[in-house]
C-alpha cells in the first residue's frame, strides 16, 4: 500500500484553522454556536481516536476494507453492502455512517462494544451536522506548509505581532489581560528563562525599575549574551537527544559523550541557526570536507543506550539502535511519532510501515555495531570514534572544557562506503530476524515528498527537513521553545503534531512564529527575545475569579503563568543564591552529594560505575546540566522533581507536586550547606540581624521582604536564636553539614539560627516558581 | 479573592484536587499522590477510565512480589526431569531444541549436552507437586500455592526480559505495573506511597536492578515505585538533619506554611495550598515510614517464623517481614527483588546458597499472612524472568555445571489473592525444554494479575502521545484456570 495516491482536494481554509481546541470541551448544547464544523478541528480528532485504529491507514487491520482516514475510502461504495455508502455528502439517511453511531444494537453499532470506544453525544452531534454540511475533508493541519497569516488589526496593549494573536483569544473567551508585572518579577522571570539562574542582588538593582539607560531590552540582550544561556536551553536538548553519561543496560558502564553536550551549550551560546544546528547533527560527517566540529555534533545519534550484557545478539541490538535514532529524529525533531509504524502501519497517521523502514534506512548505514564486548571490555565510545586530540582542543573545539592530555573518544556517525552499504529491509512486527520487503532511504510523502536531485542519505533528509516547505520543523521547534517559556506548547503534544496529537491553541500564531522564525534565518535569540519582549509574557500572574471561571488551564494566555522550575534549575537556584555556584562552562560530568547506596543497592556490581564515587571541591557546586547521568539509576533528586530519566527522546516534563520534593527541600545536604554557607557569611557580614535576613531574602527569594513576612521571619530568627543560645551543643552538629569549610568563629547560634531561616526561606513554594 | 469563587473554580477540577491533598485515600477514583497541574482538566479519556474501577469485584486487594532476579533454574526448583539425570551427558536432540536461538554465551558451543539436577525431587502435599530438596519451607506451604510450570518469555537477554516483565515491552519507557495499579487503584494509606520497592542481594552470580524497572515511564511522576533501603534512611531523604527535633521540624513546617499562605493571599494559585499539603503528607510520613520498618516490637514467634536474617536489615528475609507490614498497612504493590541467580556455572553450590537466602522467609510470608487472614486478599507471586537451559553451558561435572538462559519454559508460583491453591499448572516436555500442555506467556500473567486485581488489562490504558497504552501492551489473556 502507498499513500503517494492520496489526493486531497480541499485546500485547507484559515477560517477553518480559526477554530481553537476550547471548542473540544464544549458541551452539546452549546454547538448550535458552531457554524461550520471543521473536519480538521472538529471531526478528525473525533474520527482519529475513535475510528482509525479500524477504518484508518493500517491496512492489515482494517476492518470490512473500510477506511474513513481519507476522502476516497469515505465516499466509496461499501464493499460488504453493496449500494450502501459509508459518507453521502450533506444526505444523513443515506450515510451509513450515521446510521451506526446512532444504533443501540451491539451489532451493529459503531465503534463496537468490545472496543472499549464510546462516542459522546456531542461527538455525534458533530458528525450529524458534518454530514449535513457536506462532509468535507481536508488536509491535516499540521502536515500543511507554514503560510505566513495577516495579522489581526492592531491595539493598544500589544507591544509586538504575539500579543495581536493572543489578545484577540483572550477577547474571543471573554478574558482580558493582567497588567504587567512588577519589575523584580519580570527580572527573575527573564533570568531564569534566558540563563536559567536567579538574578543576583546586584543585577536586581542595576536594573531597578527597568528604565531609563537600564531597560527591560537591556536586561535582555545581557541575559541573551550570557554565557549560561547556553546551558539553560542545553536542558531541553539533552532531553530531546537523552544524553547520558553511562551505556544503559544493565551493567551500565561510564560512556564519554560529554563533548558533545559542550557542543550543544557552544552552538547556542553562539546562536547557531537552527537549520544549521539540526544539519549537523543529522548529518555532519557527510558535509564537504566536515571539520571534527561538524563530526562531534552527529553523536546526537549516538546517545542512546548500548549493550554490554554477554551473550546478546549483536544484530538484534544494532537494528534496536538504528530505530532508536530513527524515532528519536521522527519525535523530537519532526514531532511525530512514527514507532508505531515499527510493526505495523500506523493505525491514525498517514505512515505506513513502509515509509517507517525508508526513514530508517537513512541511519542503517553506519559502521555501528550492535555487540562490542561486554562490560569488562568497556570503551568511552563505541565504533564510529571521533578522537579528539590536544590540538582540537586548542584550535576548532576550544568549548570543550577538558583539562587532561589523553585523548578524548566520542560515539558519532560514520557512513559506509558504497560497495558496504546493506539494504534496508521492512522488518516484520518490528522483529529484527523477521525482514521482508527491501525498500530505499526516503521521506514520508504525507508530510513533504524527498525532493528529487537531493541525495537519499543523511545529507539529503537534513535538507529535506530544513527545507522552506518541510511543514514541520519550525512549528515543533517554535512550539518547544514556547513550551519552555509558558509551560505549555500552542500544541500541547509537542511531541505528537499527528492526528492524536492536540490541536493547537492558537494556530494563527504558531504559524506566523514558525513563518517568521525560518523567515530571520531559523535565529534562535530572535525568537527568544521576540516571545519575552511580548505583553503576554510580561504580564503578572495574579489569578482572578475571571480567569478561574473561563480558563482554569491558562490556555488563553491572560495571566502569565506560575510554574516550578526544572531539578536542575532548583539546583542552580540553591547554589547561586547562596553564593556557592561553581560557574564554569562544561567539562566531564560532575557527582554531587548523592544518598548513600543508591547506585551499589542497584547494581550488577560489574563496572566502574557500580559504586557511587562522589566528587570533591568545586565539582560539587557545579549547575544541574553537569550531574552525572547513569541510566539505569539516573540522580534520584532529579527524577522526584520530573526530570528525565534519559532512557529515550523526551521533549517536555511533568511538573508534580509531592511529598518527596518536600523531604528533598527539607533534607538534601545540598539544600543544608547552601543555607549554612550564606548563613555564615551573612553573620559575617552584617551586625544587625534584620539585615542579614533581608539580603538572604533577597538573594532567595530575589525581591525585597513586605512587613508581614519580616515579622514572621524575625520571630522564627529570634525564636531558633534562643534555641540554639540555650541548647549550645546543637551547633555543631546543625552546622555540620557539607563539605564547604567556614571559620570556627562563624559556628555560633547566631548563624546556627540563621541558616534555619535560610532553610525555610528555600522551602518556599515561590523560591522554586518562576512567576 | 474570595475563597468560595476559588472553591468552585477548584470544582472543575474536584477529583484532582482532592487527590492533590491526599496520598491516595483508598478510593478507587482518587488515584495516588498527587497530579501535575491542577487546572489541567483531566482528559474525558482519563476520566472514564477512572470511573469504571473496578471493573469487576477484586480478589486480591495488594500484590507483593518476591521477584528472583537473573533467573532461577526451573530445573532445580519446581520443573522436575528425571530424563535429564538419565540421559545425562548426551546431547539435546534436534528434534526438541528445533533451531532455537540461543545467547551468544553457547550459541558456540559445540555440543549440548543434557544435564540433570544435582538435586532430589520430592511430592509434598495433597497436590503431590514435585519440589527439590533445596527449598523445604516451599515445599510445607505447597497446598497454599500454585505453581505456574509453563511460563515463556520472549527476551534472552536479562535486561529485556526483567524490563518486560515489569513494563510489558523489553524496550522504551513504560510504566512498571507497580505504577499501573498505583495509577488505577491509588494506595489504601494516605501517609504511604503506593508502590514500594525493596532490594537484596544473594550470594550468587548477581545480574543487577535498576531504578528504571521501577519508574512510571509515561505516568504521572507520583507513580513511581518508593525505593526502601536499608540505612538509616529507609526512604531517601526521610531522615531530618542532625539535632533536628519532631518539634523544630514541626515549628519550620508552620513557619513554611505561613509564609506560602502571604503568596497565596497574593496570587491565588491554588498550587501553593497543594503545596502546603505536600509538606504536611512529607512530616506524617516521616513517622510512619520508621514505623514500618522496625522491626523491634515484632513476637519472636514471627522472628522464628521469617528467620534470625529478619533482624538484619537489607536481607531478603528482612524484606518479606517489611512488605508483609507494608501490604497490612495499605500498600498496593510491594516488589521485591532478590538478586543473585544467574547461574552460568557452579550452579549446584550457588543455587543451595540463594535458595537457603529465600526459602524460609518466602513461605513464612505465606504463613504469616494466611494466620492474619490477609492471604486471601494478598497476591503473592515468585519467579524469575525466564528459566535455564537442559543443557550444561561450559564443562559438565556430576556436581559442578551451568545452565544458560531459556526463555522458552520456566517455573514461577503464586499464591493468595484468589488464585487456586494447592495446583500445578502447565506441563513441559520429558527434557523440560518445550511447553507442551498450558502456555502462561508474560501477557497473560499480567493480565490475570490485572484480573484478580479487579482490573481488566484491555481496559486500564493511558493515553500517551497519540496512542493508548496497556500492561499487556497488545497481547494477553487472562488464564481463567489459575483463579479460585
Amino acid at each position: 500500500m502507498t499513500f503517494k495516491q492520496i489526493k486531497i482536494p480541499v485546500l485547507v481554509s484559515l477560517a477553518a484553522i480559526l477554530f481553537s481546541c476550547q471548542e473540544k470541551n464544549e458541551s452539546s448544547s452549546t454547538l448550535t454556536g458552531i457554524d461550520q464544523v471543521s473536519y480538521n478541528f472538529h471531526i478528525r480528532p473525533i474520527l482519529s481516536d475513535k475510528c482509525f485504529a479500524c477504518h484508518g491507514p493500517d491496512a492489515n487491520k482494517r476492518e470490512a476494507d473500510l477506511r474513513l482516514d481519507t476522502e476516497d475510502g469515505a465516499f466509496a461504495a461499501l464493499k460488504e453492502s453493496p449500494g450502501k455508502f459509508a459518507l453521502v455528502s450533506g444526505n444523513l439517511q443515506e450515510s451509513e455512517v450515521y446510521h451506526r453511531i446512532i444504533s443501540e444494537d451491539p451489532g451493529e453499532m459503531m465503534p463496537p462494544p468490545e472496543s472499549n470506544l464510546v462516542l459522546t453525544e456531542r461527538e455525534i452531534t458533530l458528525i450529524k451536522k458534518w454530514i449535513e454540511q457536506g462532509a468535507k475533508y481536508e488536509p491535516h493541519w499540521a502536515f500543511t506548509k507554514v503560510e505566513k497569516p495577516n495579522l489581526p488589526p492592531s491595539d493598544d496593549w500589544s507591544k509586538n505581532e504575539i500579543d495581536r494573536f493572543v489578545l484577540q483569544k483572550m477577547e474571543e473567551n471573554g478574558l482580558e489581560p493582567n497588567p504587567v508585572a512588577k519589575p523584580h518579577e519580570l527580572i527573575k522571570r527573564a533570568s531564569l528563562d534566558l540563563t536559567g539562574l536567579p538574578p543576583s542582588p546586584e543585577l536586581l538593582d542595576r536594573f531597578g525599575d527597568l528604565t531609563g539607560e537600564n531597560s527591560y531590552e537591556d536586561l535582555l540582550n545581557g541575559l541573551l549574551s550570557d554565557q549560561s544561556f547556553g546551558e539553560k536551553l542545553a536542558v531541553l536538548w539533552m532531553d530531546i537527544s537523552r544524553y547520558a553519561d553511562s551505556y544503559g543496560y544493565q551493567d551500565d558502564n561510564i560512556r564519554g559523550q560529554w563533548p558533545y553536550r559542550d557542543w550543544v551549550i557552544h552552538a547556542f551560546n553562539e546562536n547557531m541557526p537552527y537549520d544549521q544546528f539540526i544539519t549537523w547533527q543529522l548529518a555532519g560527517d557527510l558535509l564537504p570536507d566536515p571539520t571534527k566540529e561538524q563530526i562531534l555534533a552527529t553523536a546526537f545519534n549516538r546517545n542512546h543506550k548500548y549493550t554490554e550484557e554477554g551473550g546478546v545478539i549483536d544484530e538484534e541490538y544494532r537494528i534496536e539502535y538504528v530505530l532508536d535514532k530513527t524515532n528519536t529524529f521522527s519525535k523530537g525533531v519532526l514531532g511525530i511519532t512514527m514507532e508505531c509504524a515499527q510493526c505495523h502501519d500506523h493505525k491514525y497517521d498517514p505512515f505506513s510501515q513502509q515509509e517507517y523502514y525508508e526513514m530508517f534506512a537513512f541511519f542503517n548505514n553506519t559502521p555501528e555495531k550492535g555487540y562490542e564486548g561486554d562490560v569488562s571490555v568497556s570503551k568511552p565510545a563505541k565504533t564510529p570514534i571521533l578522537w579528539i586530540d590536544e590540538q582540537d582542543l586548542s584550535g576548532i573545539m576550544s568549548f570543550i572544557n577538558y583539562q587532561d592530555t589523553s585523548k578524548l573518544s566520542v560515539s558519532v556517525m560514520g557512513e559506509l562506503g558504497e560497495e558496504e552499504k546493506r539494504t534496508t529491509y521492512i522488518l516484520d512486527r518490528g522483529v529484527y530476524d523477521a525482514p521482508s520487503v527491501p525498500v530505499s532511504a526516503s521521506t514520508p510523502s504525507s508530510i513533504l515528498e524527498f525532493p528529487k536531485g537531493l541525495e537519499a542519505n543523511r545529507l539529503g533528509l537534513a535538507e529535506w527537513t530544513t527545507n522552506r516547505d518541510n511543514p514541520l520543523t519550525s512549528r515543533v521547534f517554535v512550539n518547544l521553545i514556547w513550551q519552555e517559556i509558558f509551560g505549555t506548547g500552542i500544541v500541547k503534544s509537542a511531541g505528537d503534531f499527528g492526528m492524536q496529537g492536540d490541536l493547537p491553541s492558537h494556530p494563527e500564531l504558531l504559524n506566523w512564529l514558525a513563518a517568521d522564525f525560518m523567515e530571520n534565518g531559523w535565529d534562535i535569540k530572535r525568537l527568544l527575545k521576540q516571545i519575552l519582549s511580548s505583553a503576554t509574557y510580561q504580564q503578572s500572574a495574579e489569578i482572578t475569579k475571571n480567569h478561574l471561571a473561563k480558563d482554569p488551564e491558562n490556555i488563553y494566555l491572560a495571566r502569565a503563568p506560575r510554574l516550578r522550575l526544572s531539578a536542575e534549575n532548583i539546583q542552580d537556584l540553591v547554589l547561586a543564591s547562596s553564593g556557592l555556584l561553581h560557574q564554569e562552562l562544561g567539562g566531564p560530568s560532575v557527582k554531587p552529594y548523592q544518598p548513600e547506596g543508591v547506585w551499589e543497592a542497584a547494581s550488577s556490581g560489574r563496572g566502574v560505575l557500580a559504586t557511587y564515587v562522589q566528587d570533591t571541591g568545586k565539582s560539587l557546586y557545579r549547575r544541574g546540566l553537569y550531574n552525572f547521568i547513569k541510566l539505569t539509576v539516573p540522580p534520584p533528586k532529579a527524577i522526584i522533581f520530573d526530570s528525565s530519566n534519559r532512557d529515550q527522546c523526551e521533549v517536555g516534563r511533568g511538573r508534580t507536586n509531592t511529598p518527596l520534593q518536600a523531604l528533598v527541600m527539607l533534607n538534601d545536604p545540598m539544600v543544608l550547606e547552601a543555607s549554612r554557607v550564606l548563613a555564615a557569611n551573612l553573620e559575617e557580614t552584617y551586625e544587625n540581624d534584620n539585615e542579614a535576613i533581608q539580603m538572604a531574602f533577597k538573594r532567595i527569594l530575589c525581591r525585597d521582604m513586605n512587613s508581614e513576612e519580616e515579622e514572621l521571619l524575625e520571630s522564627y530568627f529570634e525564636d531558633q536564636l534562643k534555641r540554639f543560645e540555650s541548647n549550645q551543643d546543637q551547633i555543631k552538629p546543625t552546622l555540620e553539614v557539607g563539605e564547604y569549610p567556614i571559620s570556627s568563629e562563624q559556628e555560633n547560634a547566631r548563624t546556627a539560627a540563621l541558616m534555619q531561616v535560610i532553610v525555610s526561606l528555600y522551602n518556599l513554594e515561590e523560591t522554586i516558581t518562576k512567576i | 479573592m474570595d475563597k468560595e469563587i476559588l472553591e468552585q473554580g477548584l470544582n472543575l477540577n474536584r477529583r484532582k484536587f482532592l487527590s492533590k491533598l491526599s496520598l491516595g485515600v483508598g478510593s478507587a477514583a482518587l488515584g495516588s499522590l498527587l497530579i501535575p497541574d491542577l487546572f489541567k482538566g483531566g482528559s474525558p479519556d482519563e476520566e472514564a477510565i477512572m470511573a469504571a474501577l473496578p471493573h469487576f469485584a477484586p480478589k486480591a486487594k495488594r500484590v507483593i512480589y518476591l521477584f528472583q532476579n537473573g533467573a532461577p533454574s526451573q530445573l532445580e526448583s519446581f520443573d522436575y526431569k528425571p530424563l535429564l539425570n538419565k540421559n545425562m551427558g548426551e546431547e539435546l536432540p534436534e528434534s526438541i531444541r528445533q533451531g532455537q536461538r540461543l545467547t551468544g554465551m553457547t550459541a558456540g558451543q559445540s555440543s549440548f549436552p543434557l544435564v540433570g539436577s544435582y538435586f532430589k525431587f520430592n511430592q509434598y502435599g495433597e497436590s503431590r507437586a514435585w519440589i527439590s530438596e533445596i527449598f523445604p519451607h516451599t515445599a510445607s506451604v505447597v497446598d497454599d500455592i500454585c505453581i505456574v510450570k509453563s511460563m515463556h518469555t520472549e527476551a534472552i537477554n536479562h535486561d529485556p526480559a526483567l524490563t518486560f516483565f515489569q513494563t510489558g515491552a523489553q524496550v522504551g519507557n513504560r510504566p512498571s505495573m507497580g505504577s499501573w495499579l498505583s495509577y488505577g487503584l491509588g494506595s489504601e494509606n494516605s501517609n504511604l506511597p503506593a508502590f514500594c520497592v525493596l532490594l537484596s542481594r544473594g550470594k550468587g552470580n548477581g545480574q543487577g536492578v535498576y531504578s528504571k524497572l521501577w519508574s512510571n515511564g509515561f505516568l504521572d511522576a507520583t507513580h513511581q515505585g518508593v525505593q526502601f533501603s536499608n540505612s538509616e534512611d529507609p526512604v531517601l531523604y526521610l531522615k531530618d538533619p542532625k539535632s533536628m527535633s519532631r518539634d523544630e521540624r514541626r515549628k519550620m513546617l508552620d513557619q513554611i506554611a505561613a509564609m506560602n499562605d502571604l503568596s497565596y493571599r497574593e496570587f491565588n494559585d491554588p498550587e501553593i495550598s497543594a503545596k502546603i499539603q505536600q509538606y504536611e503528607m512529607a512530616f506524617r510520613m516521616q513517622t510512619a515510614v520508621p514505623e514500618m520498618t522496625d522491626v523491634s516490637k515484632e513476637p519472636d514467634s514471627i522472628i522464628k517464623m521469617y528467620g534470625p536474617d529478619c533482624l538484619v536489615p537489607g536481607t531478603y528475609a528482612a524484606n518479606c517481614l517489611l512488605a508483609r507490614k507494608l501490604s497490612e498497612s495499605g500498600v498496593r504493590f510491594v516488589q521485591l527483588y532478590h538478586q543473585g541467580w544467574d547461574q552460568h556455572g557452579d550452579l549446584p553450590s550457588q543455587m543451595a546458597m540463594q535458595a537457603k537466602d529465600v526459602d524460609q522467609a518466602s513461605a513464612a510470608l505465606i504463613s504469616d499472612l494466611k494466620q492474619r487472614g490477609l492471604l486471601d486478599e494478598t497476591l503473592v507471586i515468585w519467579g524469575g524472568e525466564f528459566g535455564r537451559t537442559n543443557y550444561c553451558q561450559g564443562k559438565i561435572q556430576l556436581d559442578n555445571y551451568g545452565r544458560d538462559h531459556h526463555p522458552r519454559a520456566f517455573s514461577i508460583w503464586m499464591a493468595g489473592g484468589g488464585v487456586k491453591s494447592g495446583m500445578v499448572y502447565g506441563e513441559t516436555d520429558e527434557f523440560g525444554y518445550n511447553i507442551v500442555e498450558n502456555p502462561v506467556h508474560v501477557h497473560d500473567f499480567q493480565a490475570t494479575m490485572l484480573h484478580l486485581m479487579g482490573i481488566d488489562h484491555e481496559r486500564l490504558t493511558y493515553k500517551h502521545l497519540g496512542r493508548r497504552y496497556r500492561l499487556t501492551d497488545v497481547s494477553g489473556k487472562v488464564i481463567k484456570d489459575l483463579l479460585a
